[in-house]
């Protein structure tokens, strides 16, 4: 436990020195004010308040942001680690490669947190102070806050994945923008084009509720918008998500950090230092 | 004491050993030099010591304990060839973790810092130390917690005489204090004094292990006997001892040990003509050869 907090004290001093912190909190307390003054306009027009515009313009910025975010902390853990030799220094200490994984992903969640909890903050606040929230606005916060933290953890995991298999910090660097491009851009492209060939058929009422919660991304977009007055303003995809129960796509949250982070673990293990 | 204890430990790349059955026992407060050319196996010896890379045959035990288990790793420090800590920390920083990562006290990490040098460049980021000040670093870590066994690759490597020397003090400290050190060198010479013990590595076979001494003689390489004669006084020298000329006024001689007296017996004969004589044992440098090529090395 003790070589656990060490190292993760270790890697928040690294991640304060390297900026990511200051990155992380200001990319999202800039795209949360903004979003929140852009919201103005249309808060009126639909009728609900200030802040459920807002969250539901975090929401669709976040599935893009956290991932990428959570990608560049990560990338870099093992790779970088091999790649200036002091991997195998650290590992010739009384650690075990679990708690050194642990360590790490205990300080980049931390920063992760903080900073989704000051951009989030943010929103709320200014939400109040301009003018209207509600009990049901300040939940979805809330939800918001909770699952972008688990969206933001699972893809953490697989940065550590994937800085395993590639052991250099270049090719890590190139592999973990792919990830991100292809879970979370282009698959969403590739269930809407299977959608539109399907026309409505056997793989868009079994089979596409399941690939739609099997990746974070979406999972994370319907927890935020399904049964949500939020709902309202947006189309698509969350729509399909409703035919199976709320708690499907929360549990494939919850599911995606601890399975993720024992891949990593489980190819790590396989790195001879 | 044995502090480690390796019996015949191989390691296998497909088809290639590149440890193959290597037998080697290092006592506390001995100092062995692992010596062998790029490829020989050194640092993959040291790394199954470590326990980071598995061994595929034979056994490795450090006061008992297994390679890479808890109690092992507890005891043993190591230090990589050309490690590079995180550059945007301070020195401060870096060893700071290391104390912790050890349980103990962080103020031991700043003690380590004045015995290794640093202590003026201890809160300087890392990216600003010279080579030498960055392996300084490195040994410093290699001083903290209960070890037993020191493990070295290529420590001196890119340092200044200056620094070497510097070193080689923190490393004898490390044997008198009663701790067993391994170390792994390509620069020869300044191990003669520095060492207890020679290992050579060839091709993952450990060919020689011994006192330098003992090396020596085994190997029966020859002695030279540098001959400084008076003014023109070369050819002379030649027609009555032998050897080649060097420089115009000087001779060399190159014997075996056991001859070496009657040689200079021989000179002694001649000393009207000898300004100086030189006695030049073979040199590690020499041995190095013998052993890692199993050729002797031409005079």
């Amino acid at each position: 436990m003790t070589a656990v907090l060490a190292i993760a004290r270790y890697e928040l001093l690294i991640v304060r020195r390297n900026l990511w912190v200051a990155i992380a909190v200001g990319l999202m307390s800039l795209f949360a004010v903004v979003l929140t003054m852009a919201g103005s306009s249309t808060a009126g027009a639909l009728g609900v308040d200030r802040l459920t515009v807002t969250v539901t313009s975090l929401t669709t910025l976040s599935v893009y942001l956290v991932p990428l975010i959570a990608l560049l902390i990560s990338f870099d853990a093992i790779a970088g680690e091999l790649d200036r030799g002091t991997l195998a220094l650290s590992l010739s200490y009384p650690i075990s490669k679990a708690t050194f994984l642990i360590g790490k992903f205990l300080a980049h969640f931390a920063t992760l947190a903080v900073a989704l909890g000051i951009g989030y903050g943010a929103a709320g606040i200014l939400s109040a102070v301009l003018g209207s929230t509600s009990a049901e606005s300040l939940v979805a916060l809330a939800i918001l806050f909770g699952s972008a933290a688990l969206l933001g953890a699972s893809f953490l995991g697989l940065g550590y994945a994937v800085s395993s298999i590639a052991r250099q910090p270049g090719a890590a660097a190139g592999l973990v923008i792919g990830l991100w491009l292809v879970g979370v851009v282009l698959y969403d492209l590739g269930l809407l084009g299977a959608l539109l060939a399907d026309d409505g058929g056997v793989f868009t009422t079994k089979i596409f509720p399941w690939l739609l919660v099997a990746n974070p991304a979406d999972a994370f977009r319907i927890v935020n918008f399904a049964g949500s007055e939020a709902a309202v303003i947006t189309s698509g995809f969350a729509t399909a998500g409703n035919t199976m129960p709320a708690s499907v796509p929360l549990a494939a949250m919850a599911v995606w950090p601890p399975v993720v982070l024992t891949l990593a673990w489980g190819l790590f293990r396989r790195i001879e230092t | 004491m044995t502090v480690l204890q390796i019996a015949g430990a191989t390691k296998r790349y497909g088809n290639r050993e590149t440890v193959s059955d290597v037998s080697l026992t290092v006592n506390a407060g001995e100092r062995i030099a692992l010596l062998g050319h790029n490829g020989a196996g050194k640092t993959t010896l040291m790394r199954m010591i470590l326990g980071l890379t598995p061994i595929d045959g034979g056994q490795i035990s450090i006061l008992g304990h297994a390679p890479g288990s808890n109690g092992a790793s507890r005891l043993t420090a190591f230090l990589p060839e050309s490690v590079a800590f995180h550059r945007s920390l301070s020195g401060r920083e870096q060893l700071r973790h290391f104390a912790r990562l050890r349980g103990e006290p962080v103020a031991r990490a700043d003690e380590l810092l004045e015995r290794v040098g640093l202590g003026a460049d201890a809160d300087r980021r890392i990216a600003t130390y010279s080579k030498g000040m960055g392996q300084r670093l490195g040994l410093s870590q290699a001083l903290l917690g209960q070890r037993q066994l020191s493990l070295l690759d290529e420590p001196t490597s890119g340092l200044d005489p200056i620094a070497r020397w510097e070193f080689y003090k923190v490393v004898d400290e490390i044997a008198a204090s009663g701790g067993a050190v391994v170390m792994s060198s390509h620069a020869l010479t300044e191990l003669e004094a520095r060492t207890d013990r020679i290992a050579i590595l060839r091709a993952g076979k450990l060919v020689a292990n011994d006192s330098l001494e003992t090396l020596r003689r085994e190997a029966g390489l020859p002695v030279r006997l540098h001959i400084a004669g008076r003014p023109d006084s070369a050819d002379a020298l030649i027609s009555n001892l032998g050897g080649r000329p060097i420089n115009g006024r000087s001779v060399e001689l190159a014997c075996r040990e056991e001859e070496k007296m009657s040689y200079l017996t021989a000179v002694n004969a001649v000393s009207h003509l000898v300004e100086d004589i030189e006695i030049i044992p073979p040199g590690l440098d020499e041995l190095y050869r013998h052993f890692s090529t199993g050729e002797d090395a031409g005079p």
